[in-house]
């Protein structure tokens, strides 16, 4: 664990790690830079966390808290010329940043697979679902196209797909929205990845089909054993999902746990602000909600020192201006619960349990 | 069924304009006769003629038979004897009396030929070009591209032509002649004397479709779905050749069912520049010498060409884009 | 850009009673079988060949102060909805009366007057606001285009509207590009309230903002309805938003309202078996309840196609309580208890309607099958 506290001090890790045995996919240190035109974009700066077989991670976070570059640079997808990608990935004992990218590409769809948020746009539209399903098989296994589409074939049962023989052949444009998103599954799972990364996998969905595809991801998880990350901005899909929660504000990760510690004892005020941002169905109706003012910041100006201080209503609660000047670090603030905050442990938990849990 | 309609409708455009219009601005049938009896005309010989051309009919009437020479063949008749004219009749040259039809299908594969090399060519390396820089964005390789791609664009035809000419034939005569050999005839002796034409044609076109290609790959591999095939570990070849270019060439042949079927009428410039006996140059001279029918036929041949190559775009559209077939 | 500050807000622990007090009030808008079937036209001719049956026939009514609120899944027809009842859509079918008055087919030069009444907001504040115009432009536009001079001028009605919404006035000659995305909600909202609305029709308002985004743009609209007396039509996919901004819900289904009742009722005691499905799919966000998943109820498939939409209760594919009698008899949309009214012949939390009609259809079996049986049909 040592080395892990190491890696969110932001203390770069360079020696081998010492990774629990049950840790498939490590992240220490990620960082995902952008040169743009109007300046270099710290999308993601500094996030680490790890994975388990058969767990799922969610990452939580607004548009443009880096949860899904994150999610690219573990695939290592980020190969531009503009893009600087540093830290460590290490998948299942491998590591991947400083790796061949070529190598990173073998393992790609194989040990690890990405479903998206638009089906739709995410399959290409002149190709048959089969077609692209049996392409993802014969990248990484040497069958002929016979034996890959009757995997195909298998496949698309599997994920609930009915007549699955006919609609092999069919185009993208001819499934419905869930349909499609299970035909997406079926190509990221042909392989049998042992990590499945699925970003804003229901965002496009409706909620029935939500329920639907949830339910498919979470029985294709315990089949398979695959450890899980799942990217949304729904507290109520990590919720369901998550056993380990991540959320991110602004690049980087301000508060991460488990996922019951960090819904029932949030230690984080933007955590906060998202739970009393979300009208709940399983409350009582409140009057109002309780909104974070103003808009996520820009990464190319980000705000000094804590990034959340702009929004946040407790920014002065620390002395000395501190919020402003100095980027807190994660602290650990309950077993294996990390938060990011210049408030004092006593100063959180007291406007949790007395300002911020009563209303939500 | 729609591509025959359309043609229809062309050709009664262009009848209306070549006949119909002079005849709005004053001129009479017997104007017109006199135009094919020419020099010698005298009251009889024009009022044969306006007889057996039909020209004291009614204008549908006109179009009626004209539509029907095309189809059917028509009989004409100057003096005693008949002539019979077989479909596709065009009529006869006011200028040299003979049939228009045959000069034309003289012509054609002369023009068509060289569209096609040059459509090969311009394809290939437009294509090959505007992939490159495509990929390479903001590379040299990209800038040095692009900007002879505007020279491309920006230089006349009849500039490259005379440049590569005085270069090719007259300074270094690796060609002793530029000229049409039949492909049937012998196909290497035809794309070697046509290869002068062919690059300077090229050239233009070739610039423009980097141009095209370019912007066109830019735009998809930036789509999500090239984003799920790098997902899936395919090698970078793969997702730019099988999932990026083939979106991007959609727009592509749309243009280039346009640009080849315009070019088989249009090729003036080359064909003047090579003195090559294509019907671009054919229809220059027919317009030279207000030589109607002549000017007719070339009109509707090229227009032909331009509906017959935009129906097989839609075909090859179908078959690219399987949306487009079941909608 | 980062001055976006929600509207200052007068003590509100009052507002559930007046809310609940103007669900009484007089009809605003009146809507009689309204429908709208888009024609699905084929070849050369331009022939129709069938028809998109958006809206299939819907009644209901908002009351002055309410706030109706819209659910139901993508292709139920919810969005057409609001178009038709702005009259942005000429309906096919049925009435549509705004303050007593028939708009169901008036003309462009007609509509101007109801034009200023009735106001929409757009779901994509990206798309609904030209990038060329200057926010004073396009929020003072309804005025130039109704002809009206408001008290101190266009410029100072504007800056008014503009701190309304809680955007900074003097951003009055900033474009839209400069402002974020529920900055530009905000503006999308000051210009529907430019002329003083008697309506509201609002389609997915908050669902292309961020979480923390959306509660800003709901509590404004709040806010507004109070200050303002204005009544809103809010349609979402979102149920929670929705409850949280409802007094009355209705709940589409391909092109039909299948329930329509008070806000506490329908969450409390759904009665429709769609309204009841909708409402357990919705994730909730407290990891303790997982794990408690008899709770959902998992239809199978996809939503039927509306240009051939199923016969009787469209519903009956999906159900897992259909019998003989939903396949060919189309349930009337009937007030079975007070403030809820229902279209289903065996209704949830509530007496069988066709009790003698026992025998269920096999894909009511299957659906029932795969969630476990959990679903018994209730007494």
């Amino acid at each position: 664990m040592s080395k892990l506290d190491k890696a969110a001090l932001g203390e770069p890790d360079t020696t081998a790690p010492s990774v629990p045995d049950d840790v498939f996919l490590s992240v220490r240190d990620l960082r995902i830079h952008f040169d743009t035109d109007d300046g270099l974009v710290k999308s993601v700066d500094g996030v680490s966390f790890d994975v388990r077989k058969g767990k799922t991670l969610g990452i939580v976070g607004e548009s443009g808290s880096g949860k899904s570059v994150t999610s690219l640079g573990v695939m290592g997808l980020h190969r531009s010329a503009r893009a600087h990608v540093s830290g460590e990935v290490w998948l299942d004992g491998q590591e991947l940043i400083a790796a061949d990218p070529d190598e990173v590409r073998r393992l790609r769809g194989r040990k690890m697979a990405m479903i998206f948020q638009d089906p739709l746009s995410a399959m290409h539209p002149y190709y048959t679902v089969g077609h692209q399903i049996v392409e993802a098989y014969r990248v990484h296994h040497d069958v002929n196209r016979k034996v890959a589409k009757q995997r195909a074939i298998e496949m698309l049962d599997r994920v609930g797909i009915p007549e699955p023989a006919k609609r092999v052949d069919g185009y993208p444009h001819e499934f419905s929205g869930g349909m499609r998103q299970r035909a997406m599954i079926a190509m990221a799972l042909v392989n049998n990845p042992e990590l499945l990364i699925a970003d804003e996998p229901t965002t496009a969905l409706d909620v029935t089909v939500q329920a639907q595809i949830l339910d498919l991801i979470r029985d294709l998880q315990k089949e398979f054993g695959s450890a899980v990350i799942m990217i949304t901005h729904d507290l109520g899909v990590v919720a369901e999902m998550a056993d380990d929660l991540l959320v991110m504000y602004g690049g980087r990760c301000v508060e991460r746990g488990p996922a019951e510690d960090v819904f029932s004892e949030p230690r984080h005020p933007y955590t906060w602000g998202l739970l009393g941002s979300m009208p709940r169905l399983d409350r009582e109706e409140t009057d109002r909600l309780i909104p974070i003012k103003g808009a996520p910041p820009s990464l190319i100006n980000l705000p000094s020192g804590c990034a959340f201080h702009p929004r946040c209503p407790y920014a002065d609660i620390p002395k000395d201006n501190v919020t402003r000047t100095v980027r807190p670090e994660l602290t650990e603030v309950g077993g294996s619960h990390w938060a990011a905050c210049h408030m004092t442990q006593e100063q959180r938990e007291r406007i949790w349990t007395e300002e911020i849990a009563p209303k939500l | 069924m729609g591509a025959v309609l359309l043609l229809l409708v062309v050709s009664a455009v262009t009848f209306a304009i070549f006949f119909l219009v002079p005849r709005l601005g004053g001129q009479t049938a017997d104007q017109l006769a006199t135009q094919y009896v020419g020099k010698d005309a005298n009251p009889e010989s024009v009022a044969a003629i306006k007889k057996n051309l039909g020209l004291d009919q009614p204008v549908y009437e006109q179009y009626w038979n004209f539509i029907k020479g095309l189809v059917a063949g028509a009989d004409y008749r100057f003096g005693p004897d008949a002539t019979h004219c077989s479909a596709p009749c065009f009529g006869y040259s006011f200028k040299s009396h003979i049939e228009v039809w045959p000069q034309l299908e003289q012509r054609i594969p002369v023009s068509f030929s060289l569209a096609v090399g040059a459509a090969v060519i311009w394809v290939v390396s437009g294509v090959t070009i505007g992939v490159i820089s495509a990929l390479r964005k903001g590379k040299p390789i990209d800038r040095v591209s692009m900007f002879i791609a505007l020279a491309g664009v920006s230089l006349p035809i009849f500039f490259t032509g005379q440049i590569l000419l005085a270069l090719f034939v007259y300074e270094i005569p690796i060609w002793d002649s530029v000229d049409y050999v039949p492909f049937t005839e012998n196909p290497a002796d035809w794309a070697w004397h046509l290869l002068l034409p062919w690059v300077s044609l090229a050239f233009l076109f070739s610039a423009l479709y980097a141009r095209l290609t370019r912007a066109g790959m830019l735009e998809t591999m930036g789509e999500d779905y090239i984003r799920t095939a790098r997902a899936k570990g395919l090698k970078e070849t793969t997702v730019v050749a099988k999932h990026g270019l083939r979106s991007a060439l959609t727009p592509i042949v749309t243009i280039f069912g346009m640009d080849f079927g315009t070019l088989v009428g249009t090729a003036v410039l080359t064909e003047t520049v090579f003195s090559l006996q294509g019907i671009g140059a054919y229809s220059v001279q027919a317009i030279k010498d207000n030589d109607l029918p002549i000017v007719m036929g070339v009109t509707l041949v090229a227009a032909f060409f331009i509906v017959f190559c935009n129906l097989i775009v839609d075909l090859v559209y179908a078959a690219i884009d399987p949306r487009v077939r079941y909608s | 850009m980062s001055d976006d500050k929600t509207v200052s807000t007068p003590d509100t622990s009052g507002s559930t009673l007046t809310k609940d007090t103007s669900a009484d009030g007089e009809v605003l808008l009146k809507v009689t079988g309204l429908q709208k079937h888009f024609p699905i036209r084929k070849g050369l001719l331009q022939r129709q060949t069938g028809a998109v049956r958006a809206v299939d026939g819907i009644d209901f009514e908002v009351r002055r102060g309410e706030t109706l609120g819209v659910v139901g899944e993508s292709g139920c027809g919810k969005s057409t909805m609001g178009r038709l009842i702005t009259r942005l859509l000429e309906p096919t079918g049925g009435s549509v009366e705004f303050e007593g008055k028939d708009i169901t087919h008036l003309k462009t030069g007609e509509l101007r007057p109801m034009r200023r009444d009735v106001q929409m907001i757009f779901q994509d504040p990206y798309s609904s606001l030209n990038p060329r115009h200057t926010i004073g432009t396009i929020v003072g536009a309804p005025f130039r285009l109704q002809g009206v001079e408001p008290e101190g001028g266009v410029k100072k009605e504007v800056q008014r509207l503009l701190s309304v919404v809680g955007l900074n006035p003097e951003h009055y000659n900033r474009y839209p590009h400069e402002f974020s995305g529920g900055q530009r909600q905000r503006i999308g909202i000051a210009r529907a309230l430019a002329l003083n609305p008697k309506l509201v029709v609002a389609d997915e308002p908050v669902s292309a903002l961020d979480v923390s985004i959306q509660a800003q743009v709901v509590n404004l609209l709040d806010d507004l309805q109070e200050e303002l007396g204005l009544t809103y039509v809010i349609i979402a996919h979102d149920l929670s938003v929705v409850r949280h901004v409802s007094d009355r819900i209705a709940v589409m289904y391909l092109g039909k309202i299948v329930e329509l009742a008070d806000r506490d009722k329908l969450y409390k005691s759904p009665m429709h078996p769609y309204s009841k499905a909708l409402l357990s799919a919705v994730p909730i966000p407290d990891p303790k309840r997982r794990g408690v998943k008899s709770e959902r109820i998992l239809l199978k498939g996809d939503v039927p196609s509306p240009i051939a939409p199923p016969s009787g209760c469209r519903f009956h594919t999906r159900c897992w309580k259909a019998t003989e009698i939903c396949r060919t008899t189309e349930p009337p949309l009937a007030e079975l208890r007070a403030g809820q009214r229902v279209a289903c012949h065996h209704p949830e939390n509530f007496e069988d309607q066709q009790p003698q009609d026992t025998k269920l259809l096999s894909s009511a079996k299957e659906v029932a099958a795969e969630n476990g049986g959990a679903t018994p049909v209730e007494k």
